[in-house]
């Protein structure tokens, strides 16, 4: 209760004095030890190595948590079957950078002879490529080890590159290099004697995974070193590099795959008999043009969040024109097309990677495709099914009685052990059942007409295009998207602590015209950011624990 | 109890000498003849007993009971409509009907709740959170330390996820997703046939234990710095480490010949989907590729998931899956239940009595390699429909290395399937007398199928 007055007053004084994020105080939440993504792994073999370097290998699932893999990541381990692929992948890139074929342009020194060892030239490497891939310098000891191992490696097999391949395999399976460990170190306020920030480099290292979905650059390292970091105006300096740097498409593209759930389509299938025009391709082609879409809107155009729901522009391959029923002149590769204003679609929701991740192999789901919508783009929650539902209610014969989705839910909607999360979920869905369960375009299902007439929490729509307005302007779409990208950005569920602080990035959200990068750097400056809490001693109890007050 | 020997101090300069000047370490043994001592169950050559091995074998979305469960215990038990397909094989295994996971006030979490009080021993408590270890961990802590592998997970389904094997919440085994990921882990580089009369160790391998070796050497550092549950996880990454450091460690020896053990082809494999023809013949070359790595003790420890929880299995040309027929077919008035979905059932019924075949064709011994193992077959749920978790299907197969007799039904109506886990770890040789969590805790063993 006291804590709760607390944050009103201080929300209150927020507004009062306009201050910005960075003076908001904030309790933060605990550091963590987050297991690099798939796609984090190959960003910094291909930062240090370049495109060249041929990454194969298979990773670890992720787990998703609280709806996003970017807080499992502060969950999963390694286990000794994702060790073997690390290990095997670490051999493999470390046998390419120093074959003959690479070694020249990739190695920042070349040995004296190429049959003995070279201490000097193997530490110039290890302590350079050491200080990329684990994000600080290394300590003397750890390039000791490296150098004498190398050098004794170099010795019995006559050959320095033998060596130097040892080296930069033992980093490239350093659980440093794997996980990012953050550091929280003391520092004292007046009144707040305990509070704890975020290590400068592991502030760094936040900030470009934030921004960039990779580690951070020479630049940034040395600006955490040199202890720029320390106050807002130099912070707010790098901040500003990295968010005009080339590499933000990629970190707003990483947000989005994951909030979207697109890693799911790596394990998508569609019945082909149902779908004749289903193929692998199809799948990623839709997967990327939904992502070329948003970062096209949102990144080079900085236009606003909400017109994503409405926008007729569509990035599109000849794989989905069929799809699309529109036709496509390139051959090859990406076509930017403006859909005309009497299309059936418009905007997100009706592309055709949504409507193919949240169906079923053989028919569309008006129920996955609602909360996946509710939970990911309204955050709000659509409790589990009951588990002892009396399913004898469904003695139909199926399709042929109950020809289209919207007769088939009926029941659920008329049993009140349904309804509570049906009436969540399906009317958003059915208002999408003019796509199937590819994403292809239809006006009937089983000989019946399809009516998409439906309503988003009050306010009623007709198809596609009137749902996608109803999103643009439902009063949940903002501050969801904060609340994501924040949960994002700090890889953990925000606390109570940061209420406030979510309230005020709201309105700055707002004020700023819905412009997502603006959004990011309000995130990236703001004091829950960098303040933080001792890492969790038992994982995930602490949340539940923090909820009950 | 093991003893440890106290060796002295190795200086970290000293130690990598050891490792990399070692490459002449085990060359060229000599091939030694196998053979077998006079009661036919040992490797006479090294005096060492044939390794016994656990298995699980899961199929999702159960069965009919009233269709499944026999009527009949004992011996003869009465064959039922929907163990109809394992006719073949029903005397190289025990069915377990009626044991289910005791609820202890907990909520039913849908395709969750059955497996997963049935692999660690309670109704999990937590919506989204699983407290592992799961049973097959806590038997490879046993006995899968010896082996290259662990254990070995595989997914018929195609999926790495569709896994419920793990330790804790922070380390689900992920699964191998095809015949040709099995194969290629376990067969290809790394694999030395133990029957083959060279042997020569890759000398790579000594400069790849010293990179591992490096590692360790952050990890008190790096402990200083992290929580207790982020110490688990790191402690799990250097448990990982340690398993592939023995690997190689392996890799250096000449591996004791065995007589069961051949070196199979590629898998010629077919679609990689939910497509039940399609999840039958990867089924089938995995239970292959499965058995002969067995077979050449490349692990002692495996979890075989011919489909997953809330069955996503599909005929061509369907608009459902199992899951979803099992929820939204309706019962056929005449028959009683579920057509469609019951064809599921069976056809899982079928491929485990392939699976049961294929490890009883492999002699070894003087029996068989299912004589060897003890592979039990489950599912998250009896009645899907329903949900229930009253009454899960059990099917033991195997001898356990004579420990277990098989033939039998045995009817545990009321009792919890930790019965059934504590029983297993006892036949695979844990020191164990008491398993399981709250209301399903139990310290009964079902002594009926003991040998």
């Amino acid at each position: 209760m006291f804590k709760n007055l607390q944050l009103c007053i201080l929300a209150l004084f927020t507004v009062l004095i306009g201050c910005d994020a960075g003076d908001l105080t904030s309790q933060g939440g605990p550091v963590a030890m987050k297991r690099l993504t798939p796609e984090q792994y190959k960003n910094a073999v291909e930062d240090l190595f370049g495109a060249t370097i041929d990454v194969s290998g298979r990773f670890e699932p992720d787990s998703r948590r609280s709806g996003l893999n970017a807080i499992g990541t502060s969950l999963v381990a390694v286990t000794p079957s994702g060790f073997e692929q690390y290990e095997a992948m670490a051999r493999s890139v470390a046998a390419q950078v120093t074959s003959p074929e690479h070694r020249h342009d990739l190695l920042p020194c070349l040995p004296k002879s190429a049959t003995a060892p070279d201490d000097a030239c193997t530490e110039t490497i290890v302590r350079s490529f050491g200080q990329q891939l684990l994000r600080r310098p290394l300590g003397d000891d750890e390039i000791r080890v490296r150098v004498e191992a190398a050098s004794l490696a170099a010795v019995i097999h006559s050959d320095f590159y033998i060596g130097l391949e040892l080296a930069l395999s033992s980093l490239l399976v350093a659980p440093d290099f794997l996980f990012r460990i953050e550091v929280a170190e003391p520092a004292p306020l007046p009144g707040r004697p305990s509070r704890l920030r975020l290590s400068d480099l592991s502030l760094a290292v936040r900030l470009s995974y934030f921004l960039w979905n990779r580690g951070p650059d020479e630049a940034l390292l040395a600006a955490a070193v040199h202890g720029k970091l320390k106050s807002q105006e130099s912070l707010a300096r790098e901040v500003d590099r990295l968010l005009t740097s080339e590499h933000l498409a990629g970190g707003v593209r990483a947000f989005f795959e994951d909030l979207f759930l697109f890693d799911e389509f790596n394990d998508l299938g569609k019945d082909v008999t149902r779908y004749p025009l289903y193929n692998n391709r199809m799948a990623a082609d839709a997967r990327e043009q939904t992502l070329r879409f948003v970062v096209n809107h949102l990144v080079t155009q900085r236009a606003d969040y909400r017109e994503l729901f409405t926008s007729r522009q569509l990035p599109i391959t000849r794989s989905l024109g069929p799809l699309y029923g529109v036709p496509v002149y390139s051959a090859e590769g990406w076509e930017d097309m403006v859909l005309p204003a009497n299309h059936p679609r418009a905007g997100l929701l009706s592309q055709a990677s949504f409507a193919m991740l949240h169906s079923h192999p053989g028919r569309s789901s008006p129920t996955l495709r609602g909360v996946f919508l509710r939970e990911a783009l309204l955050c709000q929650v659509v409790p589990e099914a009951p588990a002892d539902v009396d399913f004898s209610l469904f003695v139909q014969d199926a399709d042929s009685i109950h020809k289209t989705a919207r007769d088939r839910l009926e029941v659920h909607a008329n049993e009140a052990s349904c309804r509570t999360c049906h009436t969540l979920t399906d009317p958003i869905g059915l208002g999408l059942e003019v796509f199937d369960g590819i994403g292809k375009y239809r006006t009937h299902e089983n000989g019946a007409l399809i009516d998409t007439r439906s309503h988003l929490d009050g306010r009623s729509f007709a198809d596609p295009v009137e749902l996608g307005q109803a999103f643009a302007e439902s009063p949940l779409i903002g501050p969801c998207l904060v609340e994501n990208l924040y949960r994002y950005a700090v890889g953990r569920e925000h606390t109570n602590g940061e209420r406030a602080l979510l309230r005020y990035l709201e309105t700055r959200f707002t004020e700023t015209g819905y412009r997502l990068p603006d959004l990011m750097r309000e995130i990236a400056l703001s004091e829950g950011f960098r303040t933080a809490s001792p890492p969790k001693e038992v994982a995930f109890e602490a949340d539940a624990k923090e909820e009950e007050t | 109890m093991s003893t440890r020997k106290i060796q002295p101090r190795i200086g970290r300069r000293r130690f990598l000498r050891g490792t990399l000047g070692g490459a002449a370490v085990a060359v060229g043994l000599p091939f030694l003849n196998l053979f077998l001592n006079a009661n036919g169950n040992a490797v006479a050559a090294t005096g060492a007993p044939l390794p016994r091995r656990f298995g699980t074998w899961f199929f999702g979305c159960g069965m009919n009971p009233q269709r499944w469960n026999p009527t009949t215990v004992g011996s003869d038990w009465e064959l039922t409509p929907e163990l109809l397909p394992i006719e073949n094989v029903r005397d190289r295994m025990n069915i377990l009907s009626g044991f289910s996971v005791l609820m202890n006030g907990e909520a039913n979490q849908v395709h969750r709740t059955g497996v997963f009080g049935t692999l660690c021993g309670g109704a999990p408590k937590k919506a989204t959170e699983v407290e592992g270890p799961s049973l097959d961990v806590l038997i490879s802590d046993e006995i899968g330390t010896k082996t290259r592998f662990r254990s070995l997970e595989m997914a018929a389904t195609g999926n790495s996820r569709h896994s419920n094997s793990l330790r804790d919440v922070s380390s689900v085994n992920p699964a191998e997703p095809s015949p040709l990921a099995l194969y290629t882990r376990v067969f290809g580089s790394g694999f030395a046939d133990p029957n083959a009369a060279e042997f020569t160790p890759d000398p790579r391998l000594l400069l790849r234990k010293s990179a591992l070796s490096i590692v360790k050497e952050d990890r008190l550092r790096l402990e200083r710095e992290l929580g207790y549950s982020d110490r688990a996880r790191l402690e799990q990454y250097f448990t990982s480490l340690r398993q592939l450091e023995h690997q190689l460690e392996l890799q250096l020896q000449k591996p004791p010949p065995l007589q069961a053990c051949s070196v199979p082809e590629p898998p010629n494999q077919g679609p990689i989907d939910t497509e039940i023809e399609h999840v039958m013949s990867n089924h089938a070359l995995m239970a292959q590729t499965l058995a002969l790595a067995l077979a050449c003790d490349q692990t002692r420890v495996f979890n075989m998931l011919f489909s997953d929880r809330a069955s996503s299995l599909r005929m061509p040309g369907s608009a459902d899956t199992h899951h979803t027929l099992t929820h939204e077919e309706p019962r056929d008035p005449v028959l009683g239940y579920q057509p469609q979905a019951t064809y599921f059932v069976l056809k899982s019924m079928e491929a485990w009595a392939h699976f049961v075949e294929t490890l009883d064709a492999i002699p070894e011994g003087d029996g068989t390699l299912l004589d060897n193992c003890l592979v039990m077959a489950h599912s998250e749920t009896s009645e899907a429909n329903t949900h229930s978790v009253v009454g899960l299907p059990f099917m033991i197969a195997g001898k356990a290395g004579g420990r277990m007799r098989t033939g039998l039904h045995i009817s545990g109506i009321g009792e919890s399937t930790s019965r059934v886990g504590l029983t297993m770890q006892q036949l695979m040789g844990l020191n164990i007398g008491r398993w399981g969590t709250d209301q399903n805790e139990t310290d009964r063993t079902i002594t009926e199928i003991l040998a």
